[in-house]
Formats: C-alpha cells, sequence, structure tokens
C-alpha cells in the first residue's frame, strides 16, 4: 500500500522535519516496515553534503548476518580513503546509528566518477548527495526514525517522505525510499504503486550505464528522472512523459533544491490529496496525514489522472 | 421453504441472490424495510459528539448508543478527515460531519440524511441502500461505488471511477467528475453539471448518465442516448432540489446510456431485475 508525503514551505525556512515527521506517523498505517525522509536545508554555499550507509539495519531480522564493528571501520576508512584520492576535503562528519553517516565536504571534481567509487566499497550505498538535500531512511515507523536521527528539529523549506509496506522487495533500508536520482544532486523521489514495465526499463537504463541498488520498481522512477534530466529535460516535462513511459498504478512525489512535483498514472488508482496556500503546500497519499500540521478544516482536493503538478520554493 | 413464513426482511436469509431472493422480495411489503436494531428517533433531540482524541469505531459505537437513546439529530465535532466514520447506519437519522471526512466514510448506511461540511476521501456511501448524502466540498475517488439507492451528492468535483458498480440510487456531482466515472454500472442515474474525464461509462450495463458539460471520451458499451421532456423535468428537480448553483439548463444536458447488455442480465424478467438490484 505505502504511504507517501511531501511539503513545501514558499520562500520561507521553517521546522520541514516536525512537519514531515507529523505527516508521515499519520501514514504509518499504509506502511509500518521502513521510513524514509529526503529533506532539504539551507543550501550550502560551497561544498556538498552527503548521506551514505555502510551496512544494513539487520537488528530485526531472524539468523542475521550482522557486520562486525572491525568491518564496519574497515568500510568507513576505505569511503574516507575515496574522497581523499578524488581531492575532496571533509569538513565535518557524524553519525546517528553505526552503519550510516553524514559528511559535508568541498569537491570540485566530477561527482559521478566520485559517488561510483564510493560505491564500489561492500554494501556502501549513497542515500543522497547535494547542496540541500539530506535523505534518510530506515526501518520503523516516522517516530521512531526522527527519533533515531534526530530530524525533528531540521530546518528547510520542503521535504517529501516514504512509509514503506513492502511488496516486491525486501524490508531493508536499500529497499526503503525515498531514492534519490543518481549522481544528480538535490533530486529525490516517493513512490506509492506498482511498475509492471519494470524489469523491460532497468534494461534499458543499465545498458546505458546506470546503477541499480535493490530490486524495488520504485527506484526506476529516480533513475529515469536523472536519465531524462541527463539528456536536459526539465523536470516537469520528464515527469509528464513518465506518465506513458511507465507502466502500471503509481503516484509518485518528487523534489529539486527549489521545487516539489507530483504525478499520477492514466487510471488514477493510487490516492494524492493536496493542500494549496499562498503560504504552503501539502500533499499525502491521505488527507489524515496533512491534517497532522492542520488541526484546523482545510480545503483540500484530489488530483485526477494523468495530472502532473510542480511547485516552486 | 419452510423457514419462509418467518421472514421479517430481505436480509435475513444467507442467500441473497439471484432467483431465490425473488421468492420473498416484495416492495410494497412495508416489513422489507424494516431492520434489527432500527429505533424510533426524535428530530428534535439533538446532541453533539467530539471526534477529537477517539478513534472511528469508538465514534461509529456513541452515535449507534445515541441513536438507541432516541436521538435524531447527531452533530459530530472535529471529524479530523478520519477514515470510516459514520459508517453502517440502518435508520433514520439526521447527522451532521462539521468537517472533513477520510477513507469509507458513511458506508453501508440505510436510512440517515448526512450532510458533510467539509470534503470525502476515496470510498464514501459505498454501499450506500437508501437516505441522502450531500457533501459541501469535493469528493475522493470511487464516489458511490456500489451504490444500491438513496441521493449521493457533491457541490464539488468527485475522482475517478464515480459510481462504480453501481446498482441504483442517484450520484449528483456539482462541479467536474473523474476517470471512468460510471465504470461497470448496473443500474441508477449519475448526473454531472461539469465535464467527465476520460472512459466514462466504461462497460456499463445499463444506468443513465447525463452531463452538463462534456465527456472527454466514453468507455467501451457507452452510447449517447436521447432525452426525452420527464427526464429533463426530473434533472431540473433533482439539481433545484439539492440547491447547486448549475450554469447549464437542463435541457442543454447530455444523456448516455448502455451500448449493449450482458446476456445474462439481458435475459432476466424485469421482476428478477428489481429483485436484484432493488
Amino acid at each position: 500500500m505505502c504511504g507517501i508525503a511531501g511539503v513545501i514551505n514558499k520562500q520561507k525556512t521553517v521546522n520541514v522535519g516536525e512537519q514531515m515527521g507529523l505527516m508521515l506517523q499519520g501514514l504509518k498505517h499504509r506502511g509500518p516496515d521502513s521510513t524514509g525522509y529526503a529533506m532539504y536545508g539551507t543550501p550550502l554555499k560551497k561544498g556538498f553534503v552527503m548521506r551514505f550507509k555502510i551496512s544494513e539495519n539487520e537488528a530485526e531480522k531472524v539468523n542475521a548476518n550482522v557486520d562486525s564493528p572491525v568491518d564496519l571501520k574497515n568500510r568507513k576508512n576505505a569511503v574516507d580513503a575515496i574522497l581523499k584520492k578524488h581531492g575532496a576535503k571533509v569538513t565535518k562528519q557524524s553519525s546517528s546509528t553505526p552503519y550510516a553517516f553524514r559528511y559535508i565536504f568541498d569537491f570540485k571534481g566530477d561527482l559521478t566518477d566520485l559517488a561510483t567509487e564510493i560505491e564500489t566499497v561492500e554494501k556502501t550505498e549513497i542515500l543522497s548527495i547535494g547542496k540541500g538535500l539530506e535523505l534518510i531512511k530506515d526501518l520503523g515507523d516516522a517516530t521512531t526514525v526522527s527519533d533515531q536521527y534526530g530530524l525533528n528539529k531540521f530546518m528547510g523549506t520542503h521535504g517529501i517522505g516514504h512509509t514503506r509496506m513492502a511488496t516486491e522487495s525486501d524490508v531493508d533500508i536499500k529497499s526503503a525510499h525515498p531514492y534519490w536520482a543518481f549522481p544528480f544532486e538535490d533530486v529525490s523521489v516517493v513512490h506509492n504503486g506498482q511498475l509492471t514495465n519494470y524489469w523491460g526499463n532497468r534494461r534499458v537504463l543499465e545498458r546505458k550505464g546506470y546503477r541499480f541498488n535493490s530490486n524495488c520498481d520504485s527506484e526506476i522512477i529516480a533513475v529515469y528522472i536523472a536519465d531524462k534530466m541527463a539528456n536536459g529535460i526539465e523536470l516537469e516535462k520528464a515527469m509528464h512523459d513518465s506518465l506513458d513511459e511507465l507502466d502500471g498504478v503509481f503516484t509518485y512525489v518528487v523534489a529539486t533544491k527549489d521545487q516539489l512535483g507530483m504525478a499520477k498514472d492514466h487510471m488514477a488508482a493510487k490516492p494524492m490529496v493536496i493542500y494549496e496556500s499562498k503560504d504552503i503546500v501539502a500533499c499525502a497519499s491521505e488527507e489524515v496525514a496533512i491534517r497532522n500540521i492542520f488541526p484546523h478544516e482545510i480545503k483540500t482536493y484530489d488530483p485526477y489522472e494523468a495530472e502532473v503538478k510542480v511547485w516552486q520554493a | 421453504m419452510a423457514g419462509l413464513t418467518k421472514k421479517t426482511s430481505a436480509f435475513d436469509d444467507e442467500n441473497l441472490s439471484g432467483r431465490s431472493q425473488k421468492l420473498f422480495f416484495e416492495v410494497t411489503e412495508e416489513e422489507n424495510y424494516t431492520y434489527y436494531g432500527n429505533h424510533e428517533v426524535d428530530f428534535n433531540k439533538r446532541t453533539s459528539i467530539d471526534c477529537e482524541g477517539i478513534n472511528a469505531h469508538e465514534l461509529n459505537q456513541k452515535i449507534r448508543d445515541s441513536i438507541r437513546k432516541g436521538y435524531g439529530s447527531i452533530v459530530i465535532k472535529n471529524p479530523g478527515a478520519k477514515h470510516s466514520l459514520g459508517v453502517g447506519i440502518l435508520n433514520k437519522l439526521n447527522l451532521i460531519f462539521e468537517g472533513s471526512l477520510g477513507y469509507f466514510g458513511i458506508g453501508c448506511i440505510d436510512g440517515p440524511t448526512v450532510r458533510v461540511n467539509g470534503r470525502v476521501g476515496w470510498s464514501c456511501a459505498e454501499n450506500m441502500m437508501s437516505g441522502k448524502v450531500v457533501v459541501e466540498n469535493n469528493a475522493g475517488s470511487c464516489f458511490g461505488a456500489a451504490l444500491r439507492g438513496g441521493d449521493l451528492i457533491v457541490k464539488g468535483d468527485a475522482g475517478a471511477r464515480t459510481g462504480i458498480d453501481m446498482k441504483g440510487g442517484t450520484i449528483l456531482i456539482g462541479g467536474n467528475a473523474g476517470a471512468y466515472t460510471g465504470f461497470m454500472m448496473q443500474r441508477g442515474r449519475i448526473i454531472v453539471c461539469g465535464n467527465v474525464n476520460a472512459n466514462m461509462g466504461d462497460s456499463m450495463y445499463d444506468g443513465i448518465i447525463f452531463v452538463g458539460g462534456e465527456p472527454h471520451s466514453l468507455g467501451t458499451d457507452c452510447v449517447p442516448g436521447e432525452m426525452n421532456e420527464h427526464e429533463v423535468r426530473w434533472l431540473e428537480q433533482k439539481i433545484k432540489n439539492a440547491e447547486i448553483d448549475c450554469k447549464v439548463p437542463a435541457s442543454k444536458f447530455k444523456k448516455y446510456v448502455a451500448g449493449r447488455m450482458l446476456w445474462n442480465y439481458d435475459n432476466l424478467e424485469p421482476a428478477e431485475k428489481k429483485g436484484i438490484l432493488g
């Protein structure tokens, strides 16, 4: 089933972490397996912020193959060495769990080369790289993840999020949403639905050299958008194209450094409710999620089938 | 059929479909409109229930308790777009929601008059048997799914698959309706004052769709029909009663019907259809 949500505050920096946490907690019943946030803070003037993980969250699995602290340390050292090799200078680093890290680094080289090499380290996946984007996902509900990563005081303009009910692939971090549109800085996607031409599209994109980290059908939307943008196509046009080229039932939400967009398939089979005012736009799979940040009555609407909307921060 | 004489309604037998239902369903008998647990209520006796901090199950229980105590008018405050509110009410009642409902709101009702001063989510009034529902704002998808009777009115827009699988009653939409409106409808009438999106009336068996604006495209089995003067008068009255400010005069509405009937349905006698579809 899955729940998706997005919020964008127009020309205003607010506690978007709290907003997203409340909305996603309201969607817990649509997907209790994992929760993910992609939030956009104040863009860095120089350098990049990178979120990455070097292992899976195996805590809830039976016969879990938990990596030893030595393994984790070796992988982190390997990532540090690759950053150094490419001339990236890490200015700040922090971690909320033994396997997930946040780095801020100065870098002037090719981001694709750097990201590709970092992911050659065993079990290592870059969750996001951007000027403002920070992508956090883990097992558990919205409050659990928010508390674990200290997200309830995240100041920013906009964000998207996802509560996942695993249907197509495993319950793990790599199959959790949102997905970063590798290697495009500051582009992320969340999706509710099933894509039926996933494998066909995946083979086409893999032949073009794009990497897939999971077997989750939703990942292809991020890669698809990335491919379109690599060819100079605007986000809104790419989203319109996706309605015909992606097959299945879906509603997805995309965010860039200053935009929030949603697209709904031709069948309108997956829900989306939107609230728009002059200060804020909020969208979610259910109105009850939006009402978690607006306790008073608000006027909302459902977008129709094959509808694409993009809002500016 | 020894137990047949003991029946008090058509709904206390497991076997509800096809010819067996015809044997005991007689619309002129008053008992067919009486349910177990039906209570006498006074519409002048009014109460309100605050939905803040309680879940759908608790609210629905409180509504039933109020009906049992004879309250005929119940106001629900702070519904907060929660799901499954006001479902399964089989009683005459004035029910007012002071706000929006989530998914599956007021489903499976038979008899109450409901006003929603807000929006409704997916599958509002699913399987409604009789009564009247008025939604002041917009409605989500599957509005009036499998509707069997009564009047279902939304003053704003309705989403995709409005009136899917409906078997009777009337759905009236003041604004526009989404794709697949009237999908697989088997009976009843849908009135859309605005436009309708793609594939209207796809796979419809029977029933009528009236459109004030333009349908984007017709689905398989949906064809234009001829309006007669009775229908124009009926439309006028329905829109007027619903207090909808429709810019299109009733005489300018377009009528759409099923282009063919399914074999099985077509071979039933009129009385049998009535028994099945109510």
